[in-house]
């Protein structure tokens, strides 16, 4: 090859490379398509749409949510920067027409008009098919069912064809809240039982790759791991029908590009992305940016109290005084989150979860505690953390490892990989670790019931016992059953203060949720399950 | 020829053998528990130890593993966790992206790297050798994902030449039907001249940072391989008896240094296939690397077994397609052969 031929394939490769540098024309059907279309990126995709299913994951909730409706679900109220937010403390029927709470079962009417996607009615007996299903499969649905003492089938019962009674197995404040979850979805019976097998008589085969409920939208195509697309369903009668037709849901798993993508106005809705970006789209105000707290959530230091030298007290105060806290609020959190330390020392306790601690930096008090407890020349230990979410972690536990060294306490960081980070937990051998706990449903003794328990569940990672905690988280939680007020408030501030003298978990903050999202787009709303809800959203 | 294929193919079995079984042990020697990853956050020990019973992953391990290799031999490479897919599918779905960019990448590649090769190697010392020189060394040095998120800020978010880095297609248009797998060629066989502009504009960026990754080893092998082969003696025999230069350089010299330019091709392609990772990451590419990492990092074994194999296969053809264009440029190969 000449160089004249070289230099010619050279100009015509870099002719080629400018061809769409050419304005995209826009036809108006094109154009359409796009105003009545919610383009959505996001790191990670569902891995099933069932979320009766194995190992469903987080993004698989937002199918489900959308694409599924439960007998009830929560009314809206007004949250900070008025942001609606769901309303813990009220529902409203969402299948259900009516329903009726009694001492000891809840009694649902169905609305009549109701149809699955396939135009099947929605009956009575799909209800309780589904019910029993989320008792039934195993794994976690049937754990969130538990969690409001649904656990048996015999405790849904079929009335007539549109009335439905779910039997309570005992008092318990949870049980009604726990079915405006998204756990608790009515499912099409007779389609999936069709498509059931012997060894699969849920059907959780089939639908693990398509939905088969009643919602307002339906997944008409999933690619996994790169798109899912929903489409409206016309015939939802279960609230007003949404003002979006299409939900394009797009994989985008670099971070950046999910802001550039936002920043040029090719994406509407983006969540996932370092606070830091969280942060300059605030300011540089292209965009809305909505952040709101986590309900029930909270961001802490765990110490293994039952290994030396985090059996003491003492050193879990000296600990608690020694971590930089305003330091991660600014430099990892950059300001998107709320502070959960530094509480003014006559403040009372409240009768709320979470709230800040009075523990503040102060390396003076936390070296005079270290030397109470016999440990002034301080020891080594590691510090772990889960590296699915480093871009948190990570400088996390840096600043933290910094301050420690401070009163002599040598640590190492230890990242554990995210597949392996729920094995760790479960073991509960690591002495020192930072984790993130939310609840779905928001109560103080949901969250200490799962956190410092004696029963020592999986979240309760410093393996904490305490007999005087157990029996103030007991009793708080038959006093919420039995509407005792006084005692409730007494246990609920009871457990607090417990909480935060023996101090097994330091609390640093509550993490927001952040949601980017072109200015047309109106309708976000919060909820306990901090994934979006398409059917309130709206374009232009 | 044919019994040199069949000969190449049964040598390939022992090792396909081996690659079953040290993938089946090494995914199986992975930290981390499945089982405990996908009981999801809330789970409590019963419920992991439900999924642990239902994944099979209870049963001894040797138990397993024929388990595995008899779902393999019926086809079945299992589920995918991560995407609740059966691994086959996703593979077949998968590679056609993968190969499509490997493949355009490495064309856009072959056509700069192979000219500036030999043109640096005719003219050693000149303009065009230190510009061959440069480029490569550039070239294999910037990390993947580097150049990516640079041709991405550049042309899509600074000039808005370029489209969103969306995947394959932009959204609004839909796949055409399949029959290669080839989003260029099912475009045109269905006559959907719109969708074809959208994949070709989708192509260029990742497959442009592919090529100035992959352009080094080819450039610099073409000039190692003509450099060699124009200080022989037949070249110096061919110039004497006052044949063109063009004669010289392109028949005689260029033939004969195809040999290891080929082979590093091959290389190239392999390596650009399974290590497109970041590339795929970075455009949102729906293709069989970032399915394997994803499969790595939350420690499902199907896929990433799945994946081991079909490269292993992968390589098993390329190297086979590799000794028969060895035999077709070089009559030597064929003889002994």
């Amino acid at each position: 090859m000449k160089r004249r031929d070289f230099l010619k394939s050279v100009s015509g490769l870099a002719a080629g490379a400018a061809l769409p540098a050419a304005p995209q024309i826009i036809s108006s059907a094109y154009a359409d398509a796009r105003s009545e279309t919610l383009l959505i990126v996001s790191e990670g995709g569902p891995n099933n749409l069932d979320i009766h299913g194995v190992g469903t994951n987080v993004p698989g909730y937002e199918v489900s949510w959308n694409c599924y409706d439960r007998l009830i679900s929560h009314e809206m109220k007004s949250g900070s920067g008025g942001v609606p937010y769901y309303d813990r403390d009220k529902f409203k029927g969402e299948l259900a027409e009516e329903f009726k709470i009694d001492d000891m079962s809840v009694t649902f009417k169905l609305r009549k008009n109701a149809k699955f996607h396939d135009g099947a009615p929605v009956t009575a007996k799909d209800v309780k098919w589904s019910l029993d299903r989320a008792v039934s499969v195993g794994g976690f649905p049937t754990f969130q069912m538990s969690a409001g003492s649904l656990t048996k089938p015999e405790q849904f019962v079929v009335i007539d064809d549109y009335t439905v009674r779910v039997d309570f197995l005992k008092k318990d404040r949870l049980t009604v809240p726990d079915l405006a979850v998204i756990v608790p979805c009515i499912v099409n019976s007779e389609l999936v039982k069709k498509n059931a097998s012997e060894k699969d008589p849920w059907g959780l085969e089939f639908t693990k790759q398509q939905t088969a409920g009643s919602g307002a939208y339906k997944v008409t195509k999933w690619t996994a791991g790169t798109e899912v697309i929903m489409e409206r369903n016309d015939d939802w009668v279960c609230g007003p029908l949404p003002k979006i037709k299409r939900v394009i849901w797009r994989m985008v798993p670099q971070a950046g590009n999910r802001r550039a993508l936002l920043e040029r106005g090719d994406a509407d809705i983006s969540y996932e992305l370092p606070n830091k970006d969280f942060q300059e789209m605030k300011a540089n105000g292209k965009l809305n940016v909505v952040s709101l707290p986590f309900s029930n959530g909270i961001q802490y230091i765990g110490m293994n109290v039952t290994k030396p030298p985090f059996d003491n007290p003492k050193v879990r105060q000296a600990v608690a005084y020694a971590l930089p806290y305003q330091k991660i609020m600014d430099a990892v959190m950059f300001g998107l989150a709320n502070p959960m330390f530094g509480a003014p020392k006559d403040k009372p306790t409240e009768v709320a979860w979470p709230q800040p601690h009075k523990y503040n930096t102060d390396i003076e008090k936390a070296k005079a505690l270290m030397a109470e407890a016999g440990v002034a020349g301080g020891f080594e230990t590691t510090i772990s953390f889960d590296l699915n979410f480093a871009g948190v972690n990570e400088p996390l536990c840096v600043l933290v490892q910094e301050s420690l060294a401070q009163i002599g306490i040598k640590t190492t960081i230890n990242k554990v990989p995210g597949a392996n980070w729920r094995t760790e937990l479960n073991k509960k051998e690591m002495p020192l670790f930072t984790n993130v706990f939310s609840g779905w449903l928001d109560y103080p003794e949901y969250f200490f019931y799962w956190c410092y328990h004696g029963n020592n569940s999986v979240f309760n990672t410093m393996s904490y016992k305490s007999a005087e905690m157990d029996k103030l988280i007991d009793g708080a939680r038959t006093a919420a059953a039995a509407g005792d007020t006084a005692t409730y408030e007494a246990d609920v501030k009871g457990f607090v203060d417990l909480a935060f003298t023996d101090i097994p978990r330091i609390p640093l903050y509550q993490p927001f949720v952040n949601v980017a999202m072109q200015k047309n787009i109106s309708g976000y709303q919060y909820w306990f399950h901090r994934r979006l809800d398409y059917r309130a959203m709206a374009k232009g | 020829m044919l019994t040199m294929i069949g000969k190449r193919l049964m040598f390939a079995i022992p090792s396909l053998i081996g690659v079953v079984i040290v993938t089946f042990l090494l995914t199986r020697a992975l930290p981390g528990d499945p089982a405990a990853y996908f009981a999801g956050p809330a789970a409590t020990k019963e419920a992991v130890e439900q999924i642990r019973k239902k994944l099979g992953l209870d049963k001894p391990l040797i138990e397993q593993f024929f388990r595995y290799t008899n779902d393999l031999a019926h086809g079945d490479f299992g589920n995918s966790l991560t995407t609740g897919q059966p691994v086959a599918t996703e593979i077949r779905n998968r590679l056609p992206a993968s190969a499509e960019l490997t493949l355009l990448g490495l064309i856009v590649s072959i056509v700069i790297a192979i000219p500036l090769g030999v043109l640096a190697a005719t003219r050693p010392g000149s303009w065009i050798d230190h510009l061959c020189r440069i480029t490569t060394t550039a070239g294999v040095s910037l990390p993947v994902f580097f150049t990516g998120l640079m041709l991405v800020y550049l042309f899509y978010f600074q000039l808005g030449w370029s489209p969103a880095p969306l995947g394959r297609l932009d959204v609004f248009y839909s796949a055409p039907p399949t029959v290669t797998g080839f989003y260029l060629i099912d475009t045109l066989i269905a006559r959907d001249f719109e969708a074809f502009r959208s994949a070709l504009s989708q192509l260029i960026l990742p497959a442009t940072t592919l090529a100035i990754f992959s352009l080094a080893p080819i450039a610099r092998m073409t000039r190692a391989s003509m450099l060699a082969v124009l200080a022989s003696e037949f070249v110096r025999t061919a110039r004497a008896s006052g044949l063109s230069p063009t004669t010289v350089i392109v028949t005689y010299a260029f033939r004969n240094a195809m040999l290891p330019v080929i082979t590093t091709l091959s290389m190239v392609f392999s390596f650009l296939l399974g290590a497109n990772v970041l590339v795929e990451k970075v455009f949102a590419w729906p293709g069989i690397g970032s399915y394997a990492v994803e499969a790595l990092i939350s420690s499902d074994f199907a896929p990433v077994q799945g994946f081991v194999l079909t490269m292993a296969v992968m390589y098993v053809l390329l190297n086979l397609v590799i000794d028969i264009l060895y035999g077709v440029i070089d009559p030597r190969v064929r003889l002994e052969g």
